[in-house]
């Protein structure tokens, strides 16, 4: 393999947001020879687009707040279909995360007694997110980057990988490529760590970058992996909608957190007409009570307003009143903020939003409302893990984040997402060390295979003719977007997987030109295979789970079937290149977690 | 509503190349970054662009666009005039690896040799608490540096390096004095970065021009807040002739503070 690079590892990491860089800040104070490798340039990760904070139990604004009421917000969130065990250990030490993050460098917003501020965020009973500013995220990501850098792991910017190494049963490694130059770079390693985000990339709108391709999700079925719940996808309510280029962009549900309120196009505060059965009792059912809620609601024990509903909620009220007729000019909802808020609070509190809108759209926050609505924005499902290791069903090979599945059942709460890229990457660097540590010989890597892969890749410059591997994708995202979206049904969704078939079968036709050098049409066409995987397990479990819930909403099977579905994971599973759906049961939580559920709030 | 506009995109790579000519129909309300997109998926899908967010928040799509430094996800191309050609370049400070694509690990060299943020202990009082407890004022008076999205338009543009590859060695640019800034306001850090600073980072050779300051997209003040205060702390602790005497006779270790 004269043309290949190689390197060897005790652990590598592929992906360096949040979960990947805390894995890797773990797995080097472990003591194992560690690397990561990522597709961009480190510090660019989708982890820098968080906005609204952190959900730990801190109990700094609320001390009433503790690990079992984020446990019992988590799980009620996804519906019940969460891992119980994944959603206990996430509560319980998000709030130790989070400190040590300030022992790193970061800083977050305060209290007046110079503790941590909390925000409000949908779905949590508590003000529970500690944030700074809205650029949480990129707080986040700096300080870990800067942690890895001081440890001196190596890092591979802007490299791609094209697929897992297996030894036997066990993970050798990964094979992929150096964008700058195209060439082939072999990483053997005793352990890695999958941290590569979501699937957003599969749909049209989206508030996912260009790296949300399902790498993640995609390398560990074809090493084998068992991944869950790809039904569950979450539609963020709030996207900015206007002008066309911005369409997707996030808004953070921090603006809600802050006061802001969804009125339709008649000015009513529509969230009131769509507090489901599932919550209500907790939601405030007039203005008067919810404005209450914000500043008085120890007093008063007024309700907290819908607008702060999960979001699988919030969207497909929007939704609906589009649908209605009672929608923006441009087919979304009002987010006003400017009527609730002086201007000062607003930039104080929301400064990138400010931004945001001011520079990519023309408006300014502190005088009009946003038009928003829903946008594609996080895949709940992904792959199976071994709780507490986060091992997956593959030995050696880990997964942490939003690759990963279980912990946010059908619909993940806003500010559990960095939670959780904090708590399991930190576990996952850390059981993938001792897992290295403790092996007694280095995998070995199958160099047929490492060939194999690697002239499949190069097949699409040796076509004179082909797809246009760019045209393909836009066909994908036009086919999820119109028959896997918000709203489902079984027609719809089976003309989607049809067409998925007909795209990977094109797909194996694309054609790339120019050189392997930093060549964008190359690595679409890499991507491609991806992509087209991860739609086909979104559209095939979506298609099987024949009731709604979640961010899962089926227009031919509205209700919530609890007595099947809610018992039950949709495994997915290769074999023999084949796609397979099996129903499994959920774990069930212990007795002293269940009563949570029963008692008395 | 698509209009035609016109392009010239530089295509090449380390050994040259040049401008070439484009004709791709614009939307309304797009951004230069969006018609580089069209650009490559319909006519060019070996067009070399880095990017991530497309809002603003990550700082991989810089480019020189009409000759101006920008990101080109925040550039509107309402900015121009309809019958103009619009030319889009590579930041030239960093070597070009294809097309709109540099070089710009010299960034990440330099944020390798960052002395780290080092904290004090928790005072008693904290550990009772389990936080370190802190104004407010004190991370306000650093949220602006610490927007930097790294997307090194401040290092293009600085004449210390723009024009002078020599200079690489030995300065780190405004990038990179901010975020020394950043540490060295941090109300817990304890390290002293300011001989560093001086000696290997060429603190000195900025003559505070604020090329730096009018390219940001973040609009932080990196000549008035961060570098002008990093070399009055410099000058402070060098050429203070008390604290230079304090030193000597082994008092007054750290004065960083003051």
């Amino acid at each position: 393999m004269a043309d290949i690079e190689s390197h060897d590892y005790d652990v590598i990491v592929i992906g360096a947001g949040g979960a990947g860089l805390s894995a890797v800040v773990q797995s080097a104070a472990a003591g194992a020879n560690t690397a990561v490798i990522c597709k961009s340039l480190l510090g660019k990760a989708h982890t820098v687009m968080a906005e609204g904070g952190i959900a730990a139990a801190l109990g700094n604004v609320y001390p009433e707040d503790n690990w079992k009421v984020h446990f019992r917000d988590t799980m009620r969130g996804g519906k019940m279909l969460n891992n119980w065990r994944m959603a206990q250990i996430h509560a319980q030490e998000a709030p130790e995360r989070v400190l040590e993050l300030e022992t790193m460098g970061a800083l977050f917003d305060r209290t007046r007694d110079g503790r941590v501020l909390q925000r409000d965020f949908g779905g949590h009973q508590y003000a529970r997110l500690a944030h700074v500013g809205d650029r949480t995220g990129l707080e986040m990501i700096r300080t870990l980057q800067q942690n890895a850098v001081a440890k001196g792991v190596d890092v591979f910017m802007e490299h791609c990988v094209i697929d897992l190494l297996k030894d036997g049963e066990h993970v050798a490694g990964a094979l992929g490529y150096r964008k700058e130059t195209g060439q082939f770079v072999v990483w053997r390693a005793k352990a890695v760590v999958l941290a590569t985000g979501g699937i957003g990339k599969i749909y049209k709108v989206t508030s996912n970058s260009w790296e949300y391709t399902g790498d993640g999700h995609s390398l560990a079925l074809r090493a084998g992996a068992d991944i869950i719940d790809m039904e569950f996808v979450q539609l963020h309510p709030t996207g900015m909608i206007w002008p066309p280029s911005v369409r997707g962009i996030l808004v953070t549900e921090g603006v809600r957190g802050e006061r802001g309120v969804l009125r339709n196009s008649e000015g009513r505060r529509f969230m009131f007409d769509y507090i489901p059965e599932y919550f209500a009792g907790d939601y405030a059912d007039s203005e008067e009570e919810a404005d209450k809620w914000y500043t008085q609601r120890t007093e008063t024990g007024a309700r907290r307003p819908p607008e702060l509903l999960p979001r699988d909620e919030v969207a497909r009220a929007i939704a609906a009143e589009v649908e209605a007729g009672r929608g923006s000019p441009h087919g979304g909802v009002f987010l006003d903020i400017a009527s609730r808020r002086t201007p000062e609070e607003i930039k104080r509190a929301l400064p990138s939003m400010y931004h945001q809108f001011k520079e990519l759209a023309g408006v300014d926050i502190t005088k009009e409302p946003m038009e928003v609505g829903p946008t594609c924005h996080y895949v709940m499902g992904g792959v199976r893990t071994e709780p507490d290791t986060t091992e997956s069903s593959v030995p050696g090979l880990f997964a942490a984040g939003e690759v990963a599945g279980g912990m946010h059942g059908a619909n993940r709460l806003g500010g559990n997402s960095l939670s959780d890229l904090l708590v399991f990457g930190h576990r996952a660097g850390r059981y993938a060390a001792e897992h290295a540590l403790g092996l007694e010989r280095a995998p070995h890597i199958d160099d047929a295979e490492v060939e194999r892969l690697t002239a499949l890749a190069v097949e699409p410059f040796e076509r004179d003719e082909g797809e246009n591997p760019f045209e393909l994708h836009a066909e994908l995202q036009d086919t999820m977007q119109d028959n896997v979206g918000l709203i489902r049904n079984e027609e719809d969704m089976k003309k989607g997987l049809e067409k998925i078939k007909e795209l990977q079968e094109r797909a194996r036709r694309v054609r790339v030109i120019g050189n392997r050098q930093y060549n964008p049409g190359w690595s679409e066409a890499l991507d491609l295979r991806n992509l087209l995987t991860a739609a086909e397990m979104v559209a095939l479990s979506a298609l099987a789970r024949r009731e709604s819930r979640g961010a899962h909403t089926r227009r031919d099977y509205p209700e919530t079937d609890n007595e099947h579905f809610g018992k039950v994971n949709h495994v997915l599973r290769l074999k023999d290149g084949e796609i397979q759906l099996n129903e499994e049961p959920l774990p069930q939580m212990p007795e002293e977690l269940r009563q949570l559920f029963e008692e008395k709030r | 509503m698509a209009t035609e506009r016109r392009f010239r995109v530089w295509r090449g790579d380390a050994k040259g190349g040049d401008f070439h000519d484009y004709t791709v129909p614009v939307e309304e309300g797009e951004v230069v970054l969006d018609v580089m997109h069209r650009l490559q998926a319909q006519q060019a899908n070996d067009l070399a662009v880095r990017w991530n967010c497309k809002a603003g928040k990550c700082g991989s799509c810089s480019a020189e666009v009409n000759g101006h430094p920008t990101l080109m996800c925040m550039t509107r191309m309402s900015d121009f005039p309809p019958d103009d050609v619009v030319t889009v370049s590579p930041i030239r400070t960093f070597p070009v690896i294809r097309d709109l694509v540099t070089d710009v690990s010299f960034n990440y060299e330099v944020a390798k040799r960052i002395v780290p943020f080092q904290p004090r202990p928790m005072t008693e009082e904290e550990k009772e608490a389990g936080s370190y407890l802190l104004a407010q004022e004190d991370i306000d008076r650093l949220q602006e540096f610490r927007k930097c999205i790294e997307c090194f338009l401040c290092q293009n543009v600085c004449h210390v390096i723009r024009d002078h590859e020599e200079n690489k060695r030995n300065f780190a640019g405004p990038r990179f004095f901010i975020r020394n800034a950043e540490l060295e306001m941090h109300p817990l850090d304890t390290a002293d970065r300011r001989d560093q600073l001086q000696d290997e980072f060429g603190l000195g050779y900025c003559n505070i021009t604020k090329c730096c300051t009018e390219v940001c997209p973040e609009g932080i003040h990196i000549t008035d807040n961060g570098i002008i205060p990093l070399k009055e702390r410099v000058v402070d602790k060098r050429y203070d002739p008390i604290a230079w005497l304090g030193r000597k006779i082994g008092f007054a270790k750290d004065q960083r503070r003051l």
